[in-house]
């Protein structure tokens, strides 16, 4: 057997240095290389003077390719610093960039007051990072004092961004995400389209963004790449003077607001509406106030769960700057500041960023802002639409991963940005009555939205979508029929309301997708609105939320007007309206190219079977082994020939050794040898059970192998019986020989049994047997269809001495009818007085061939009364003293 | 010494052709009369009804939670009530099932010593192998189908022929919608259960003992299940043989996605013909000592 042991040392080398070359891999895998960044504190001068001195805390992160590379900014969300970026800067800067990260003035270390990204502040220290970035030797310059520089962040970075494109030119592209285009539009919004002089104030989230300027922050920002409003941050935690003296009652009325911020926000949140003096600070922070000065690519980011700022914010930002001519892309992601976004969705969007980044800093050979600057010429022109590959993708829920259950983020493309009003428009039939609210006294209760702050504690859509409540007697509902076919709606759905009373009314418009359980309104979005009611009834034009959703087949669209809502302020004077519908219908956006990405099985689905299908061929084939000779050898008449037999047992030593004999017919063959002689081996070898190592065995002329037809003209029993113990002894029999396939009437059933002799107990289950019964019953089995070769190992065990003494009638009779019998036994006794032919053996290899007559003639003793066969066996095993 | 071509000495015993040895009628008797196949499918047919005694006796669902889980709809018809009886039983139940039926089909042989009579009568080996592969995956299928089957029976006398109602939303389902895709299920649960059974298979021709191979199979689910709730294993997970057991859930779903149960099926069939196959490789090679 050495062979297979041989096998066996190749399978577990091979083993050893898959799992050796396995963790190597492991270990040595190419790792984007550990990034390391330096602390640098960068004085800036800004303010509307040039006169304020201001120390930006930042870190430089040198890219880790060597050499001049482009440039990232990457800015923080509101009430984070620098630290949030540190892992997102570190990746960039592995990715062959070289990143600064810094904390705004007012921020983290920074010192310096919050300005809203002021083109007199924040912007001009923007300009001056830029200009400390032109003097690194680790950055690519453009031109003198002009380094390759993209600029990227969420919310509160997202606007420093935009508002540093606009105002210095060398910056290249930007990657703003879930930001604003109007602060002033974001924190007083107004439905109809009369501008935030007339907005409803965004209370709870103007609260949250003003709060947090102060001291800690409670905004928590599943915000994917860059962006962060990375609650709790370090930096900014502590207050203004960390350490120093007590804050003055400026400090902990304003924090580190700029004064002019401070009282602006006291008095619009006092009296919850928008000052023109709030809607001109607020828009000078905004891209509002720049138009047409945004002329560099842009990859624009925007949250579908956003109360803070929705997707109009990205459209107009879109807009304005793809009218310059400069390539814009819109993507609309899960989550945003309201959360429920998929981290999935957030790698996504990071890889995104960091391709629009190589796209238009690495690979561009020039500037990727000339692509803009190049269209100033033609500036003015009808503003050219965002098309392209892939320009458009919006997030879209996929159900849920089969193996994971968890959700599953598809994203959808287009070539084309369509805007929020849809690539196409449909009217949906939707109807109610005029129906009279009414406002509370006080303005509470209220009905329940989104809950800044909380949604990304609340985590995915099904549980905010718990949260929306509306008030019975505050809001009016409106219906579509069911839908006969699913709606996609992608953009802002309009309607027109009418609504009697008189004076200023503020509602708030809502589009639920009402089906089987609780209706859902997407995205917790609602519309604020004011209108001048007037009691012959005022028309508006709603703009309801932008979302995009798939209502299904069977569901309808519930518009639901309410008086109130938690994150807004409304009026206290208790007061009743009536509303209703201008026309009967909405206004559907949609826009069928969209297109998901065939998110069939992988590759592998079909790859894995067929391979595993090759390999499987391949190993019946390659193990294909001792079966092609099978009918090797000429049909003749010698019962058995055994030459050259060896078998080796795993250790190497030898079973069998060299053994050859012949049987001829009509022969009772007694196997002699002591245990461990090899006499098993022999047998089971003779039955195609085990292999030999060499030498071959025939019977009938035909050579053994395992399987071969000619063992069906053996009868063998060997090392014990083997039957099924919950089966009779019949049907054992019976079963046997239907198993061997031949035709019943040759078993000769009945001769056998009588064989066995065990009466009644045939239609007992073997497992009641005695060992005495098994074993008759085991040689009846053998002897079914009278084979021509019977071979019975220790026959006689368990036997009675009468049965023993018919059981040697039995084998001389058989033998007398022409067949033959080879029988090992330890009863030398028993073997003298029914075999006519004796081979010995010990050790494997063969002491005597040859009848009876001669083993006891030639091996008797000289000295004793007669010849013994005990003598003559213990003398040839070499056991005679 | 005789004469070659003697008719009386032919290279085989009269009447005897390997294609006709080990007939799988014979070899399911074989099987059919043993204890642990009547107690195992003993076992299938009285669960369903186990379970709707204990629906009917124990006390309502808590109904804590606003998410319907399968099991608080388990009494809302037949079809739910089995889908519920099968999400119980998948995990553990049917595959020890499949795992007794394939796990001892050729070990228990072995063990009772009638593997060398039925060699040397001689059902060549290959042919042994199929012959026991297919009874066995033939009983297994039965065992699969059955506790599914019974329940939806039970099911339906105890708690009516309702529409499916799914867990999670509470849709529901027509019921004559839902028949064919139960189907789906039934034959996907079967599929996915090949893996437990080519493995016990494998191991059945790799040891004497039957409850070894019963037991490895089982024990390779349940490393597999373990390994499977390493997160940190991403997406190599589903590669494990039991990762995508449970899909068949999509199907029961208002927008039915087979896209799970298709990965299932090819990581399953990939794993089954291999270890099928090394089954085959090894038996024919192997020195039978038992």
């Amino acid at each position: 057997m050495t062979f297979r042991g041989g096998r066996r040392a190749l399978a577990a080398l091979v083993a050893l240095a898959l799992v050796v070359v396995g963790g190597l891999a492991w270990l040595l895998w190419p790792s984007e290389p550990r990034v390391h960044g330096q602390d640098v504190a960068i004085p800036v001068v800004d303010g509307p003077a040039d006169d304020q001195r201001v120390t930006l805390d930042a870190t430089f992160y040198p890219p880790a390719s060597g050499g001049r590379a482009p440039a990232v900014l990457l800015a923080h969300g509101f009430g984070g610093s620098k630290d949030d970026l540190r892992d997102e800067a570190a990746r960039l800067a592995g990715h062959g960039y070289a990143v600064l990260t810094w904390s705004a003035r007012g921020f983290g270390r920074s010192t310096g007051e919050i300005a809203l990204n002021s083109p007199d502040y924040e912007v001009k220290d923007v300009r001056q990072l830029v200009d400390w970035l032109a003097r690194r030797p680790e950055v690519r310059l453009d031109g003198n004092g002009d380094p390759r520089v993209g600029v990227a962040g969420g919310s509160y970075g997202g606007a420093i961004a935009l508002m540093a494109a606009a105002y210095d030119d060398r910056i290249d592209a930007i990657a703003p995400q879930i930001t604003w285009y109007d602060l002033a539009d974001a924190l007083f919004p107004e439905s109809t389209g009369q501008g935030p002089e007339q907005g409803v104030f965004k209370k709870m989230w103007a609260g949250l963004f003003f709060g947090a300027g102060g001291s800690t922050s409670p905004f928590g920002g599943p915000i994917g790449s860059a962006a962060g409003f990375a609650g709790g941050s370090t930096g900014g935690s502590t207050g203004p003077a960390p350490g120093g003296p007590a804050p003055t009652a400026r400090q902990v009325q304003c924090g580190r607001f700029l004064p002019e911020i401070c009282e602006m926000y006291q008095t619009v949140a006092k009296t919850g509406r928008a000052t023109p003096e709030a809607v001109k600070l607020l828009r000078a922070s905004s891209p509002v106030s720049v138009p047409g000065q945004i002329r560099i690519p842009t990859l624009l980011v925007q949250g579908q769960r956003d109360s803070l700022f929705p997707l109009g914010q990205a459209d107009a930002n879109a807009r304005v700057i793809a009218a310059t001519g400069a390539p814009v892309e819109v993507m609309w992601m899960g989550g945003g500041h309201d959360g429920g976004g998929d981290d999935a969705d957030s790698d996504w969007v990071r890889e995104r960023v960091t391709a629009w980044l190589d796209r238009w800093l690495k690979d561009s050979p020039v500037p990727g802002v000339e692509a803009g600057r190049a269209s100033d010429a033609g500036a003015g022109a009808a503003a050219p639409g965002i098309r392209g590959p892939d320009v458009f993708t919006v997030s879209r829920d996929g159900g849920r991963d089969a193996g994971t259950r968890r959700p599953v983020v598809v994203h959808a493309t287009g070539t084309a940005y369509p805007g929020l009003y849809g690539a196409t428009r449909s009217q949906l039939r939707i109807s109610g009555p005029d129906q009279e609210i009414a406002n509370p006294p006080g303005g509470s209760p209220t009905s329940v939205s989104a809950v800044p702050g909380l949604g990304s504690l609340l985590g995915g859509a099904a549980a905010g979508s718990g949260m929306a409540m509306d008030v019975p007697g505050q809001s009016a509902v409106f219906e579509s029929a069911p839908l006969s076919r699913p709606l996609h709606v992608t953009g802002t759905p309009m309607v027109r309301i009418k609504v009697y009373g008189t004076g200023e009314v503020t509602l708030f418009a809502k589009l639920y997708d009402a089906g089987g359980g609780r209706p859902v309104l997407p995205s917790n979005l609602v519309a604020p609105l004011r209108v001048a009611a007037t009691e012959k009834g005022t028309e508006a034009t709603v703009t309801l939320p932008a979302i995009d959703r798939s209502f299904a087949a069977g569901h309808r669209l519930r518009l639901v007007l309410t008086t109130t809502d938690l994150g807004y302020a409304t009026p206290t004077a208790p007061a009743v309206y009536r509303v209703g519908l201008a026309e009967d219908a909405l206004t559907i956006p949609s826009d069928a190219s969209l297109a998901t990405p065939a998110t069939g099985p992988g590759w592998w689905t079909w790859a894995l079977p067929l391979a595993a299908i090759v390999i499987a061929t391949g190993l019946l084939l390659t193990g294909r082994r001792r079966t092609a000779a099978a009918e090797d050898g000429a049909p003749d008449g010698i019962p058995l020939r055994v030459t050259g037999l060896t078998k080796r047992y795993r250790n190497g030593e030898k079973a069998v050794d060299d053994l050859s004999f012949q049987v001829e017919k009509g022969q009772v063959l007694g196997l002699l040898g002591p245990n461990g002689a090899g006499k098993t081996t022999t047998l089971r070898m003779m039955m195609g059970l085990i292999h030999p190592d060499e030498g071959e065995i025939h019977i009938f002329g035909r050579r053994v192998v395992p399987g071969a037809p000619v063992l069906s003209r053996l009868g063998s029993f060997v090392e014990g019986p083997g039957f099924l113990p919950h089966l009779t002894g019949r049907a054992n029999l019976e079963l046997y020989w239907q198993a061997t396939g031949r035709p019943s009437r040759d078993a000769h059933l009945e001769e056998a049994l009588e064989i066995a002799g065990l009466g009644s107990a045939l239609d007992r289950a073997v497992r009641t047997y005695s060992q005495g019964m098994r074993q008759r019953l085991a040689i009846a089995q053998a002897m079914l269809g009278l084979p021509d070769l019977l071979v019975l190992d220790e026959p006689t065990n368990g036997l009675d001495p009468p049965q023993i003494a018919e059981m040697r009638e039995v084998l001389k009779a058989y033998a007398e009818g022409g067949r033959t019998v080879i029988v090992s036994s330890h009863l030398l006794g028993e073997v003298e007085q029914t075999c006519s032919h004796v081979v010995v053996m010990r050790r494997g290899r063969l002491m005597f061939h040859g009848s009876v007559g001669d083993l006891l003639g030639v091996r008797s003793p000289s000295d004793g009364p007669g010849p013994r066969l005990e003598d003559a066996f213990l003398d040839l095993i070499g056991e005679n003293r | 010494m005789s004469v070659n071509g003697n008719p009386a000495a032919p290279g085989y015993a009269p009447g005897y052709a390997p294609g006709r040895t080990l007939s799988l009628r014979v070899e399911f008797v074989r099987q059919l009369r043993r204890r642990r196949t009547k107690a195992m499918f003993g076992l299938l047919l009285a669960l369903p009804w186990i379970l709707v005694v204990a629906f009917q006796f124990g006390p309502g669902p808590a109904g804590q939670g606003n998410t319907l889980r399968l099991s608080d709809l388990a009494t809302q018809g037949g079809l739910n009530f089995a889908a519920f009886a099968l999400s119980v039983s998948a995990s553990f139940l049917l595959v020890v099932a499949v795992a007794l039926f394939c796990g001892d089909t050729v070990a228990s042989e072995a063990d009772w010593s009638s593997l060398r009579y039925l060699l040397a009568a001689p059902v060549p080996r290959d042919r042994l192998l199929r012959q026991k592969l297919i009874v066995a995956m033939g009983y297994s299928a039965a065992a699969v189908t059955v506790l599914p089957l019974m329940a939806l029976v039970a099911g339906t006398l105890a708690f009516g022929w309702n529409d499916i109602q799914v867990p999670g939303t509470g849709e529901t389902i027509p019921a004559a919608d839902a028949l064919p895709r139960f189907a789906v299920v039934v034959g996907y649960a079967l599929v996915s259960q090949f893996v437990v059974a080519s493995m016990a298979f494998l191991l059945s021709v790799s040891t004497d003992s039957p409850l070894g191979a019963v037991g490895g199979a089982v024990g390779l689910v349940i490393v597999s299940s373990i390994l499977q709730a390493v997160e940190a294993l991403g997406s190599i997970r589903e590669f494990l043989p039991t990762f995508w057991n449970n899909a068949w859930t999509d199907a029961l779903t208002p927008d039915p996605d087979y896209s799970g149960m298709i990965k299932g099926v090819a990581v399953s069939v990939t794993y089954s013909v291999i270890l099928i196959a090394v089954a085959f490789r090894r038996f024919r090679a192997k020195d039978v000592v038992s």
